[in-house]
């Protein structure tokens, strides 16, 4: 029997190529006002994957979850326009979307995946902004499910999912049951871009709204945040003329 | 854009609806990730490029005017001026090429019948086709009264005789919007003597010149078009004998503006790149935009773009609300025409010597700039309309 439904877990993060991130001068985080935010990469990944699925007639509904303030609806909108079929929008914000981390999402993700039976979740691997690389195998660990993560590879076969994961010693498959967890590594697919029909029709399909206590989760983070400091800037580098030169400097420093 | 309410104040409002926000992300995102890295090699290779126009036609981006029961979006002026701008900013030569359609399609959008418009605009939903709009000559731009290319009614056909230049997408169109003239009588008012025609590319009798190299926007296709007793059946005929003249003027009211947006892209994209590189460049001690000089020419390159934005908006925004914009529609071209040639030339200075050269981006901005005060009504036609309006509006 083919899988139901199909969650795609998204993450709103600052983006990446934006010049310059600056921490606050209290040291408590990064500013994050005014910076552009907009779908984690890894997570358009993650949506274009689940929507091939559909597409190969392997699933039958693509859901897009996320959770924070208003804004997120926005990422939401543009996973509906590349073809997920509907929306939840989890709304956290103001100290508790500053306190928000991987575990609070996860168990939100976790009670959703069995609130709606969901058969597969795909997250993008990290977000870009905090690389914790956390969520996903938490997801899977609160649901007791198995979890195939930095997948390069998807393939539904029956009742399994075979993945393809991206280790550092090269590529591991393996084959776990559904229902599953999947993390979307950057190699899975190219994410497609919404086309303009696409955008329009998005508009028609729902987005339903909840809040975290609706699904039973406390939001209280074990997790608290000392210091966020900027990296040391550069040294200048020293030029030396002789390898005899290098190992006098080294030794000198106390590198060796 | 600007919303008005009906009831007791008209509120004006710069706010974009979540949809045309969304437009233009897609439309950014496109332009940023797939023009602006090949355009400087359509530029120096002149090739046509089918590749980018096709993917912009799977997007959605093209032909945005082409009414829903054809197989199009019916999006208003606004948001394909929205799409535009994000266009032009990654190669004005790859945005004209797309435009163009546009422009061809408008007299048959405004004035085709339903079997003209499913069998002409139809096609273009169905597949990324190109068309044009055939109207200026050798011997006459501007002054389209000049038109000598005669169409003689001959039984149910009219057959063409005449020569058509300056023909943007003249080598790769499917169809030509044409305009001749059908009233032989020197004493016939222009505004009986003309009649507006689909012609199909493939008819016997079109020779197609060769591509003209241009200054700039070179990937676009432009060339010289003679008809030799080219028969067109009279269904093609738009409205009817003589209706021509009002029909080829009454699409300027909708292309325009996306024109003075394109221009606007472009100004952008110079402001963009003269700004990163006084932020890099160094010069008596300091970044060149820490010397007044540059950051001055910067602020007024700023303040050209904020307003030539504004001036497609407001005229996008007026015929999309029913309201007739040739007023808005002409200030919003011929002031966008201007400052994109202002802000390209100043940004090649703000780059000086690397400005000239071209393994940096200005200096093809520059060439592409001219034609913004030359095609869709010279920058001189446009004050001729400004003033004939301006006038109009002070004795009421």
């Amino acid at each position: 029997m083919s899988p139901a439904s199909v969650f795609v877990c998204l993450s709103l993060t600052l983006l990446s190529d934006y010049p310059v991130i600056r921490v606050k001068p209290d040291n408590s985080g990064v500013v994050t006002d005014g910076v552009k935010h907009s779908m984690n990469p890894f997570c358009e990944i993650a949506v274009e994957e689940a929507v091939k699925l559909k597409e190969k007639k392997f699933i039958k509904e693509v859901v897009a979850v996320s959770c924070g303030p208003t804004q997120v609806t926005e990422t939401i909108r543009t996973a509906l326009a590349m073809g997920c079929d509907r929306g939840i929008h989890v709304e956290v914000s103001g100290k508790d979307y500053e306190a928000m981390g991987p575990l609070q999402i996860a168990k939100i993700f976790a009670a959703l995946a069995k609130k709606e039976e969901a058969s597969l979740v795909i997250l993008g691997k990290q977000a870009i902004d905090d690389d914790c690389n956390q969520t996903g195998q938490m997801t899977a660990a609160l649901l007791d499910w198995p979890q195939g993560t930095f997948a390069s590879e998807v393939t539904i076969d029956g009742e399994k999912v075979k993945v393809v994961r991206e280790i550092d010693g090269g590529l591991e498959t393996i084959k776990i049951s559904m229902p599953a967890v999947l993390t979307a590594d950057l190699r899975l697919n190219t994410p497609r871009y919404a086309t303009l029909p696409n955008i329009m029709k998005a508009k028609k399909k729902k987005i339903a709204n909840m809040k975290p206590a609706d699904l039973g989760v406390d939001m209280v983070s074990r997790v608290e945040v000392l210091r966020v400091d900027e990296p040391p800037t550069r040294l200048a580098g020293v030029k030396v003329e002789t390898v005899d030169d290098l190992v006098a400097k080294l030794k000198a420093n106390g590198t060796i | 854009p600007f919303q008005s309410t009906s009831w007791c104040c008209q509120l004006l409002t710069f706010k974009m609806t979540d949809q045309q926000k969304e437009f233009q992300e897609l439309a950014r995102k496109f332009s940023r990730e797939e023009i602006v890295p090949v355009a400087a090699a359509y530029d120096r290779s002149g090739e046509y490029p089918f590749p980018i126009i096709k993917r912009a036609w799977e997007l959605g981006l093209m032909n945005s005017h082409i009414p829903e029961d054809c197989g199009g979006m019916g999006l208003g002026i606004f948001d394909s001026c929205l799409i535009t701008e994000e266009l032009a900013y990654g190669c004005t030569g790859v945005q004209t090429a797309i435009e163009a359609n546009s422009l061809g399609q408008m007299p048959v959008i405004i004035a085709g019948n339903d079997f003209q418009k499913k069998k002409y605009l139809g096609r273009m939903t169905e597949e990324p086709l190109m068309c044009a709009y055939g109207v200026t000559e050798p011997g006459a731009g501007s002054d389209v009264a000049g038109l000598k290319t005669r169409a003689e009614k001959k039984g149910d056909e009219y057959v063409v005789n005449g020569q058509k230049m300056w023909i943007t997408n003249g080598g790769k169109a499917n169809w030509y919007f044409l305009l001749a003239r059908t009233d032989a009588d020197p004493k016939c008012p222009t505004s009986k003597a003309f009649t507006g025609f689909i012609v199909d590319a493939d008819s016997p009798g079109i020779l197609v010149g060769r591509k003209e190299l241009n200054m700039g926007q070179r990937c676009s296709d432009t060339r010289g078009i003679t008809f030799e007793d080219v028969r067109i059946p009279k269904e093609n005929v738009l409205i009817g004998e003589g209706a021509g003249f009002k029909i080829a003027m009454g699409a300027f009211d909708k292309t325009r503006p996306p024109v003075a947006a394109g221009a606007t892209g472009l100004a952008q994209r110079a402001l963009d790149e003269a700004t990163g590189y006084a932020l890099e460049r160094k010069t008596f001690g300091k970044l060149i935009a820490e010397h007044q000089a540059v950051s001055f020419l910067l602020a007024e390159m700023a303040m050209k773009v904020e307003l030539a934005r504004m001036g497609w908006q407001r005229s996008a925004w007026e015929v999309d609300n029913g309201r007739r914009n040739t007023y808005y529609a002409s200030i919003a071209k011929a002031f966008a025409g201007d400052i994109a040639n202002q802000v390209a030339s100043d940004a090649v200075q703000v780059f000086g010597g690397n400005g000239f050269n071209s393994e940096y981006p200005v200096e093809k901005l520059m060439r592409d700039a001219k034609i913004y005060q030359i095609y869709e009504g010279t920058a001189q036609i446009q004050r001729l309309i400004i003033s004939r309006e301006h006038f109009g509006r002070f004795k009421k």
